[in-house]
């Protein structure tokens, strides 16, 4: 029964791409910047420190946008250029080493130094990457030091992992061998990568890696025996890196919901030459507990339509899922950028089941147009960031904030219906409510 | 370049971006990068604010930097007047776009937008958010007046038959309670007979700043805001400024004195006498409050004020006071003085923490970077002023200012410390077999230790003099939650007279060189 299912799904997701067009827009962006990666890096990479060099603007953000899940004392901090640096009455490579030199004094565990460039280190052509090799020499031994760019100029949101671990491949080892091995690239919550490293081992592939890892000391290697699975879709320069190494790319949907988490795991699997029914032998159990899990929330979400405003990069995989495992209809589907590349496995699978021919694909973001049209289509739901979700809501129009996609465990079969949870709390809190109008 | 952690002010253009989201029919462009947007969450979050706040930002990115930038400012200017349709437009740079000079300001002026533009220059790399806050008000406040209403060379004389007014100055956007401050004051002067003219920047129109001029004086509620504003008002039409912020009981008599000496009103009975702190404060559980070692970290305003109420009105004892405003470090300092103190000025919150740790006070006042530092140390601590989370911006009415203002600030502060009656409870009770900091809780079916481990760190001792068995054993009868200190102050007492084995003796020789 799950074979043929799985079967079909395949069958479907090598249609030809049912042209979609793709509306650009140019104007004012509504979403953060590649720093806010620091947030889940630092909480992944458990010895690591993130140094932002930049402006009081880029400390407000992290503490802004990370304040709310942070406790104890950060892992991550900023070196808040002052007029003297850039009138150039300081050094500022000497004021960086003394920066950093106080963060390893009062963090003398930290194994991985990441220096992260931002718009103002951009604009006034502060080269990290220097920084980085002479601090390197320093340091070297026991600490790792990288530059990366987090800058809004750069990177928008998810991107900033992505140019972050870019620059760590260039620090992965050589792989000495030629026995196949699996490297699933983007950051996943831990219980996550657990999950999915049991499934490997069941379905019988047993050298898999992540990246980035937990420790800095745990690198894996990359060469031409390395196949890469993408886990997060906002990882173009980094997979391009990884080809560079000779590494080759698994192209797959990503692993949301029940289709996309099984499509990613018959793709990895295909690359390593596992026959199908093998791997439906193994995911039978996990997606019969799943589809338990999601039938009532698929029920209830059923027929409901949903925008998303860009934001995460996440937004068409989770159109994917919402419509075709829901039966959610997507109105408008906003994304901060369209690498067809990565996209392109969801994408057909989009059109093929759940998009219809009003679904807007929308590339960029023009905020004012953009919300004058959640206003006019009124969809039930509007995925969006955190500085739009109340003001939508005070117009009576419900929200999920689109943040918390990238703080929560929402990928892989154990996960699915959480996912789909996220979704319907909302619909169901106004359900549940009895305090007068919404509007 | 300085390393920074926490920050307890955002950037200078976020001062202005709480001014703008204060006032109505005002409008902000903010030339900026992408990635800037993210101010708007701390309203629409943290405030649960249900509108965004009316800025627009160009949101460059590398790609127009190639190009022009300036073209991109040019546009989004039009755009933003067009469809926000604002009766002010103000126009700024975010720290990035300072650096590449497109001087949007100027850009602006030159567009004949047909709307009064006040170009704003931030500062980025030297100042910061409540400097920006006050520089903004300022420049809309003087933008707006100069250019209409002439200046004064006398004080206004107010007409026989109208009612002495005061403006309400410096009330904003994610400052501290604001909201309810200011119905507070209003209530406060309504009482004795003073109206108010216009609050700004909260709730304020241009229109309304226009109007400022016509008040009798200029209540600088918040001087953090509003100084600037009332230093000019006061040269430009000569308008007195009331300085009294009414905080605590003490602060809002002198407060009401004030009025109605600038104003030459006739004095009036105890204006605060509805207030229920006295009594509460002079009330016999209270007396438990006496000499509890409270620290005090926050801006200037709320700082000064809460070193005033927690000595003279909650019978506490001050033993560190700071502030991160630089700006107003002076009345911090002076009364750190009158405390006996050196004041701690400094926006580096690990230097905050280092004093806390030093100090060991049983309750912090401070704002939200305090709170995580009281919380990990596991000391009480109660917010009092800005950078604040969104449970300190509450539903209910809950005024720091005036009367009700003072009976919020006592249950606010009381609450984390041990009550009167429970604290002596667990002195006569502290080695009962049930009622100890190993013992289960009668009431808890389970194996598991009341107390997590972490109250018993006071145990692991740091290298210092010895302690002896018997004095270790009497170390253990006094209250778990006070037993660190007795610790640290006998092993210190121990060090500075040269004991190298503490015994009972030694216990009580420092309890009572330390009770002195």
């Amino acid at each position: 029964m799950n074979s043929q299912v799985n079967s079909q799904v395949i069958a479907r997701q090598v249609e030809p791409d049912a042209a979609q067009a793709l509306i650009q827009e140019r104007g004012q962006r509504a979403v953060f910047c590649g720093l806010t990666s620091i947030i889940w890096l630092h909480r992944k990479i458990q010895d690591a420190f993130f140094l932002v060099v930049g402006s009081r603007t880029c400390a407000h953000l992290l503490q802004s946008a990370g304040g709310v899940m942070i406790f104890s004392e950060p892992r991550f901090g900023t070196a808040v250029l002052q007029d003297r640096d850039l009138a150039g009455m300081a050094d500022c490579n000497a004021e960086l080493d003394r920066v950093v030199a106080q963060v390893l004094a009062r963090r003398p565990s930290i194994r991985s130094l990441f220096l992260v460039g931002s718009c103002p280190s951009e604009v006034i052509k502060l080269d990290l990457d220097n920084a980085a090799k002479r601090l390197q020499q320093v340091h070297g031994g026991k600490l790792r030091v990288v530059a990366f760019s987090g800058s809004g100029i750069e990177t928008t949101f998810s991107q900033g992992e992505d140019a972050c671990l870019e620059q760590l491949v260039a620090a992965l080892p050589e792989s000495t061998d030629d026995a196949p091995s699996l490297l699933i690239a983007g950051t996943l919550p831990d219980i996550v990568e657990d999950q999915f490293q049991r499934l490997f081992a069941s379905i019988g592939i047993e050298r898999v890696a992540f990246f980035p890892g937990r420790q800095s000391d745990t690198l894996p290697s990359v060469g031409r025996n390395t196949r890469v699975l993408l886990a997060q879709p906002y990882l173009g320069s980094t997979a391009r890196a990884l080809e560079a190494r000779g590494a080759m790319i698994i192209e797959a949907p990503f692993p949301l919901g029940i289709e996309g988490s099984a499509l990613w795991f018959h793709a990895a699997s295909a690359a390593f030459g596992v026959s199908p029914q093998a791997v439906d032998g193994v995911l039978a159990g996990p997606i019969a507990r799943a589809r338990r899990a999601l039938a009532p929330l698929r029920d209830y979400l059923s027929g409901k339509r949903i925008s998303f405003l860009p934001d995460s990069q996440l937004e068409l995989p989770l159109a994917r899922f919402l419509s075709a495992e829901c039966g959610m209809t997507p109105i408008e589907v906003g994304t901060p950028f369209h690498d067809e590349r990565w996209l392109r496995a969801d994408m057909s699978l989009l059109t093929a089941n759940g998009a219809n021919a009003e679904t807007r694909f929308v590339e960029g973001q023009d905020l004012e147009p953009a919300l004058a049209r959640v206003r006019a289509d009124r969809p039930d739901l509007t995925v969006c960031g955190l500085g739009i979700a109340n003001p939508l809501e005070a117009e009576g129009l419900r929200t999920k904030w689109s943040i918390e996609l990238l703080f929560t465990p929402i990928q892989g079969f154990e996960q699915a219906a959480d996912l789909a949870e996220l979704f319907a709390r909302p619909l169901r809190r106004e359900g549940r409510l009895e305090v007068g109008s919404w509007s | 370049m300085e390393l920074t952690l926490w920050t307890y002010e955002g950037p200078p253009h976020f001062g202005a971006i709480r001014v703008a989201a204060s006032m109505r029919d005002v409008h902000l462009v903010l030339h900026s990068p992408q990635g800037d947007t993210y101010a708007d969450l701390l309203f629409t979050m943290i405030e649960r604010d249900g509108r965004r706040p009316p800025v627009t930002y160009t949101t460059f990115q590398a790609r127009d930097l190639g190009g022009s930038t300036a073209e991109k400012v040019t546009d989004t200017l039009r755009a933003a007047v067009e469809h926000h349709q604002p009766q002010l437009l103000l126009v700024a740079d975010s720290c990035t776009a300072e650096l590449i000079q497109d001087q949007p300001g100027a850009l602006a002026e030159g567009a004949g937008l047909g709307v009064p533009v006040i170009a704003l220059e931030m500062a980025a790399y030297s100042r910061k958010e409540n400097w920006g806050a006050g520089e903004t008000f300022f420049q809309i406040v003087r933008g707006l007046l100069a250019a209409n209403v002439p200046a004064r060379q006398q004080a206004r004389v107010r007409p026989e038959d109208e009612r002495p007014s005061v403006n309400l100055l410096g009330p904003s956007k994610l400052g501290f309670r604001c909201r309810d401050d200011v119905a507070e004051v209003e209530r406060l002067l309504s009482a004795i007979g003073v109206d108010v003219n216009v609050v700004a920047p909260l709730g304020a129109a241009p229109a309304d700043i226009l109007a400022l001029p016509n008040a009798d004086a200029n209540v600088c509620l918040y001087p953090e805001v509003a100084a600037p504003v009332c230093r000019w008002l006061e040269r430009q039409y000569r308008q007195p400024t009331i300085k009294t912020v009414p905080l605590g009981i003490g602060a809002s008599r002198d407060f009401i004195a004030e009025v109605i000496k600038v104003l030459a009103l006739p004095t009036v009975a105890d204006p605060v006498a509805a207030s229920r702190l006295p009594w509460y404060s002079r009330s016999v559980d209270s007396t438990y409050l006496t000499g509890k070692r409270v620290f005090i970290f926050a801006d200037a305003t709320h700082a000064v004020a809460a070193a005033r109420m927690a000595s003279k009105e909650m019978g506490f004892d001050v033993v560190g006071l700071g502030t991160y405003s630089r700006e107003q470090a002076r009345d911090v300092r002076e009364a750190a003085r009158e405390l006996g103190l050196e004041a701690l000025i400094t926006d580096d919150y690990l230097a905050v923490e280092a004093a806390i740790e030093v100090l060991q006070p049983e309750l912090v006042l401070g704002t939200q970077m305090e709170r995580h530092i009281a919380k990990r140390l596991g000391i009480g601590c109660a917010v009092i002023a800005t950078p604040a989370h969104v449970q300190d911006y509450p539903a209910r009415y809950s005024p720091q200012m005036g009367i009700e203002g003072a009976n919020v600030i006592f249950d606010t502060w009381i609450h984390p410390l041990m009550m009167g009656l429970e604290e002596h409870l667990l002195g006569m009770f502290r080695e009962d077999f049930e009622f100890n900091d190993t013992a289960v809780p009668s009431h808890l079916d389970s194996a598991e230790r009341a107390v997590p481990a972490a109250a018993d760190t006071d145990a692991t001792t740091v290298s210092g003099p010895a302690w002896a068995l018997c004095a270790e054993r009497e170390l253990k009868k006094i209250p778990f939650f006070v037993r660190g200190k007795a610790r640290r102050n006998t092993e210190q007492f121990a060090v500075e007279q040269g004991i190298a084995t503490i015994d009972v003796d030694t216990l009580y020789e420092a309890k009572a060189h330390f009770s002195r």
